[in-house]
């Protein structure tokens, strides 16, 4: 994949807050790109910085000194353009926040003004890119809304958003991140507070509303099994940093660090037991961030781990087999111990 | 349903709220309709359904925290449904529940020993300080934290280690019957298995029977002896696990496992989309309240609510069409 195919390329993002003990890095050096139609899915449990690292692509995160973000995040642009998510002004950032690049959040009812009509909240959205008036814009949120699968679309244009449900709301917030036809779609736990069922449809918008528009997606979850539905590529990300990232298939099948491994076992399939047998756990919890391990993050909980070997220097992220990087100094012999 | 006589029961329970005047109309949400259910001692039976299945105001009504707007509440062979306070007291001391949210269910004003040791004070008033301390102290072990931990308070610990303070408060009482409400839900994937693992542990240590209530089929598949399916407050089936995972014979069973996501990619199935939502629990579809989204529906699916029916073998469902092969779950 040369770069010019690329319409997002991300070099050595580190986020860092200022906390009352000082800085606090709660993303380190993380690099990756996304090819157009693409969608990368960015997995970890609380902590692990997936969701800071989609909001400073957004540069969502504080103004400094509260927040300082490091590294580079190249944007191509509709006409060509390659620019810097982190460096271009903050006029320019709103250019294109919402526009080529939207973003879709976890929790739709508080995403939503709760006192302005649906239809109203779409159609600003609309406003605040387009050239276009009111009526125009009203026009185009039914036609988004019927594109997101909102049954009765004019009719609900004028429903406030407690009148919807959890997945009707979920939709207008696709919707609105739809109107101006971005070429990035970050979507952070899109799904994660709703039903099995709305969260089966809701997957199922997104990957036609893929084909249909060629948008990349980024999507962040904390759900594996939601990766395997949606994703072409995953990074595993844990305490900050990425782990292991590769193709779906690749990682899923055949994971090569130790905590993607014992990830992938925590996960209950739907697989029946005649007596219950105890889950497969990882020990321990996730490291404070103010107090990270000096070698790598996981040794504290890795049943691979060797002292003198893991717990003295942070691990590169290494390529292990084509397209599959893992951040494992051991991870060769891992790979034996598991045949 | 089964042969020894069942810890807990309810019989054509109604829970039904009336949520005052809209649009000049009283409306009245029934949350649980004419639902009969019963778990024999020792059993894991879980409840599984989506939002506003009605599922956790069931198991708040078999535990007698409301009072039902009709039906039977058995507990221990006593009929409990219209006890009072005082009677339900010395019985309260056998029932426990352990919540979803490890963050709302604890008083952050209250130290973790003070949590711990709140049934003991109420239920037993006479234990002396040094014995409270001292059983206290166990119930932390016992879940896995330290006896230093009764000074701290609740926002020191993490969601993991509160839903573990949540699980030795439910057991200083070394209740006979637990109901568990999504207390792994709001716990990241590698915690979950640690308590559900812990959960389990004392379970086999009391002889506990547990009413185990998820909206994650994967999870009660592990741990559930039998399984209840709620949609819009009513059961529309039950089974024991291996029955319901492989020969599921109601359609909303069928389209719930077909949801989940699956993480081995070769299981990726071609998935049974439901149509729309849930329809609002104050004006419910006439009939089979699923028929709205089933793909099997029929004229006569409107006409009436179809009975739970027994299939055989303890499998009852409430779908009138006998005449369907649905997908197992595995």
């Amino acid at each position: 994949m040369g770069p010019s195919d690329l319409i997002l390329d991300v070099r050595n993002l580190s986020v860092d807050f200022a906390t009352h003990g000082g800085m606090l890095r709660a993303v380190h050096d993380v690099s990756f790109t996304v090819a157009p139609g693409e969608t990368l899915a960015l997995v970890g449990e609380s902590g692990s910085g997936k969701s800071v690292t989609s909001l400073a692509l957004m540069r969502l995160t504080p103004r400094p000194p509260r927040a300082r973000l490091a590294g580079q995040a190249r944007f191509r642009t509709h006409a060509g353009e390659e620019l810097d998510l982190l460096a271009i002004p903050e006029p320019a950032m709103r250019a294109l926040r919402g526009n080529a690049i939207a973003m879709v959040f976890q929790e739709p009812m508080t995403s939503l003004n709760p006192v302005t009509r649906v239809g109203e909240q779409v159609a600003e959205a609309v406003l605040a890119h387009r050239a276009v008036g009111r009526r125009e814009a009203l026009q185009r949120a039914e036609a988004l809304f019927e594109r997101v699968g909102i049954p009765d679309a004019r009719r609900r244009l004028a429903a406030f958003p407690h009148q919807l449900s959890g997945g009707m709301r979920q939709r207008v917030m696709i919707a609105m991140a739809l109107s101006c036809d971005p070429a990035v779609l970050i979507a952070d736990e899109p799904t994660t507070a709703l039903d099995v069922t709305v969260q089966a449809q809701i997957l199922e918008l997104l990957k036609a509303l893929q084909r249909d528009t060629g948008m990349a997606i980024v999507f962040i979850t904390h759900n594996l099994g939601v990766v395997a539905e949606i994703a072409d590529r995953v990074m595993v990300m844990y305490a900050g940093r990425i782990v292991e990232r590769g193709a779906v298939a690749s990682v899923m099948r055949a994971p090569l660090m130790p905590y993607t491994q014992g990830l992938l076992r925590a996960v209950p399939n739907l697989a029946i037991a005649d007596r219950f047998e105890p889950l497969a756990s990882i020990p321990g919890t996730v490291p404070n961030p103010t107090a990270l391990p000096p070698g790598c993050s996981f040794e504290p909980r890795c049943p691979y781990s060797v002292p003198g070997l893991c717990d003295t220097c942070v691990p590169p992220l290494e390529q292990a087999v084509a397209g599959h990087d893992v951040r494992c100094v051991r991870w060769k012999a891992v790979a034996e111990c598991r045949t | 349903m089964s042969v020894a006589a069942p810890l807990a029961e309810v019989e054509h329970l109604r829970q039904w709220f009336s949520i005052g005047r809209l649009l000049g109309a009283r409306h009245t949400v029934r949350a649980v309709d004419d639902v009969s259910l019963s778990i024999a001692r020792g059993e894991v039976l879980g409840l599984v359904g989506e939002s506003g299945s009605g599922k956790s105001t069931l198991g708040r009504a078999v535990l007698r925290v409301t009072e039902p707007s009709g039906g039977r509440i058995v507990f221990d062979g006593q009929d409990v449904t219209r006890f009072s306070r005082r009677q339900l007291r010395p019985l309260r001391a056998r029932m426990q529940m352990i919540f979803q949210d490890p963050f709302a269910s604890l008083n952050p004003r209250m130290t973790v020993g003070q949590i711990i040791a709140a049934p003991l004070r109420i239920q037993r008033p006479g234990l002396k300080r040094a014995e409270v301390t001292e059983r206290v102290a166990d119930a932390l072990r016992t879940v896995g934290l330290a006896e230093s931990h009764a000074e701290r308070y609740p926002h020191e610990f993490s969601g993991g280690q509160r839903q573990r303070i949540g699980i030795a408060r439910a057991f200083i009482m070394e209740p006979a019957f637990l109901v568990a409400d999504e207390p792994v839900s709001a716990l990241d994937v590698s915690i979950q298995a640690q308590v559900i693992n812990l959960l389990m542990e004392i379970k086999q240590k009391l002889d506990l029977t547990i009413l185990f209530i998820s909206h994650d089929l994967a999870v009660v598949g592990r741990l559930c002896d039998r399984i209840a399916v709620m949609y819009l407050g009513r059961i529309v089936e039950i089974a024991d696990t291996r029955t319901l995972f492989c020969a599921p014979r109601h359609p909303y069973t069928e389209a719930l496992f077909s949801a989940v996501p699956q993480t081995d990619p070769a299981r990726r199935r071609e998935r049974i989309l439901l149509k729309g939502d849930l329809p609002s629990p104050l004006a419910p579809p006439s009939g089979c309240a699923f028929r709205t989204r089933c793909r099997y529906a029929l004229p006569a699916c409107a006409e009436a609510v179809p009975p739970l029916i027994d299939v055989g073998g303890g499998h009852w469902k409430a779908c009138i069409r006998d005449d369907l092969t649905l997908r197992s779950a595995v």
